[in-house]
């Protein structure tokens, strides 16, 4: 077979697991492209997370009956899976909220106890809002300071200036993987390479990568890696922290309350080990349940896979989609550096009206600034439609895209 | 839906009716729609009470700047007293589409603007509604 024509995912085999999919929208097909948002959920995590409430819902840790057990092998057994599917060890994987919640915790509880007046702290203008935000409050408490990696033309990180910055003493970087609006795959394990020469620690919002390729922390070396399970075909409400174990360690807990001690006294209290020292409170446990299972469909089809097929796919879209008369594309046109997530706008159509027009044909995308304001001001624009894949997404889908764009410029007499 | 976008809207898109800005207004005010940014400022100049003239600026959707030139056109010469009383219902009417829910903010904002103006004007800003 031709290599043009291997088809790394089974598409219309992986479609039937998603129920979503079955319905129209007000009678048009469900097009989906808003992955980088969130993902769908196939029919195995859902019945992963049913059967914890249907046939052995419980809490986890301390408990001596049955269910219990198996609740709490089910929670710590997805910890597993996750932590392999990243290459890390289970205590190192530290289940939050999501990735906006594992930043918090490391700008909280580590940024906290080693930022101090006068501390640089080295973002990129590509950032999403939840890794600028708090770094911003950190900043300002303790008068730190802030500094941001500009892009060039082509959506790329400007290397000059991140060797730049790297001389002048940052002492902790934070730095997207893939960018949620233009598609840049950053050189991520280049950089923290280079940022831990200079003596920096660097956190990585994996939030758009995990989900889309392999990635291996080990091979990374990143400090801290942030992500989301309902962006992997996981359920809302679970994520994941990862941090080198000698990092969490050390580091004072962030929440605190019951779960998460050794022990307890009236005005004194010790923690318990990684990774139960930062789950306070009573854990997401169908949440993890679900997110293992998540893990488990993902390692079905492998992840070179995945990003194989996103890949092509982005290759398609891209070339169908430049042929649009009055449109700009944003971001890297090599889809070896970018990940599937296509931002444009259409002539002076709003880009809201773009997703309003879209949204009469079926498909769903996004539109606006994509929670990273900066970035959208950056380009120079109001804000962007966007159109992001995943496993499901198939070429037809995005002919119909570009069908529903070419309505789109007839509607404004483009 | 494309049922939004009726030939009027697009023709007030790209040529909107009194859009500029007035010198020494009596009523100003300015509001954006965090969802998509929409930014719009309304500026009207009295006299006896009523508007004697009216304009609007800012950027933001084909939906957002439609409703304001309609909205800036219905209110000519119109009592201060009689644009607290206008409502969702004026602005749709004027549209003249059906508006999904998720753009309703959208089609209001240049009214919601307006009663901000003239609360503001009045000496109470408590009051604006959505």
């Amino acid at each position: 077979m031709k290599e043009a024509l291997r088809k790394p995912v089974d598409v219309e085999k992986i479609r039937k697991d998603f129920p979503i999919f079955k319905q129209k929208i007000r009678g048009m097909p469900c097009v989906y492209l808003d992955n980088a948002a969130t993902s769908q959920r196939p029919d195995q995590v859902v019945d992963a997370m049913n059967d914890y409430y249907q046939i052995y819902n419980a809490t986890i840790h301390r408990v001596i009956y049955e269910l219990g057990e198996k609740a709490t092998d089910a929670y710590e057994g997805a910890r597993e899976k996750v932590a392999k599917f990243i290459n890390a060890k289970p205590e190192e994987v530290i289940f939050v909220r999501n990735t906006t919640e594992a930043i918090n915790l490391v700008a909280y509880s580590w940024g906290r106890a080693n930022i101090r007046e006068g501390d640089k702290i080295l973002l990129t203008v590509m950032e999403h809002h939840s890794n600028i935000i708090p770094w911003q409050l950190l900043a300002k408490e303790k008068k730190a300071h802030l500094e941001f990696i500009d892009i060039d033309g082509e959506g790329l990180l400007k290397m000059n200036d991140f060797e730049k910055f790297m001389n002048e003493e940052i002492k902790f970087m934070g730095l997207v993987h893939v960018s949620n609006v233009l598609g840049t795959i950053n050189p991520v394990k280049e950089m923290v390479n280079y940022a831990h020469k200079s003596g920096a620690l660097v956190l990585v919002d994996a939030a758009q990568s995990v989900p889309h390729m392999p990635v291996d922390v080990r091979e990374m070396n990143c400090d801290f890696l942030a992500f989301s399970g309902h962006k992997m075909l996981g359920p809302t409400g679970i994520g994941v922290l990862y941090g080198k174990r000698e990092l969490l360690e050390e580091m004072n807990p962030f929440l605190s309350g019951g779960d998460m001690i050794r022990e307890v006294h009236l005005r004194e209290a010790s923690w318990d080990e990684l990774p139960w020292k930062f789950e306070a409170g009573t854990s997401n446990v169908a949440g993890a349940i679900g997110l293992g299972a998540a893990v488990d469909y993902l390692n079905k089809i492998g992840m070179k896979n995945v990003r194989e097929h996103e890949k092509q796919l982005t290759k398609y879209a891209l070339d169908k989609m430049m042929k649009i008369k009055g449109i700009s594309i944003y971001g890297p046109k090599n889809v070896e550096v970018r990940g599937g997530v296509i931002s444009f706008n259409l002539g002076d159509i709003h880009p809201h009206d773009i997703a309003s027009i879209l949204d009469g044909e079926g498909i769903a995308i996004r539109a606006g600034h994509h929670c990273a304001q900066p970035l959208v001001e950056r380009l120079g624009v109001v804000g962007t439609a966007r159109a992001s894949f995943y496993i499901y997404n198939t070429e037809w889908e995005i002919d119909y895209l570009v069908n529903a764009l070419e309505k789109a410029r007839k509607v404004f007499k483009l | 839906m494309s049922d939004m976008y009726a030939e009027m809207i697009i023709d007030l898109y790209r040529h909107p009716m009194n859009y500029g800005k007035i010198e020494n207004p009596d009523i100003k005010a300015q509001d954006t729609n965090p969802i998509c940014g929409d930014i719009i400022e309304i500026q009207v100049k009295l006299n006896e009470g009523k508007v004697k003239e009216v304009k609007f600026n800012g950027k933001g959707c084909a939906i957002s700047q439609a409703s304001a030139s309609l909205l800036t056109e219905m209110i000519k010469g119109k009592k201060i007293d009689e644009l607290l009383k206008m409502d969702k219902k004026d602005i749709l009417n004027a549209l003249g589409i059906e508006i999904s829910p998720v753009r309703l903010k959208c089609a209001l904002l240049p009214l919601k603007v307006l009663k901000m103006g003239i609360y503001s004007y009045l000496g109470d800003s408590t009051k604006v509604k959505e």
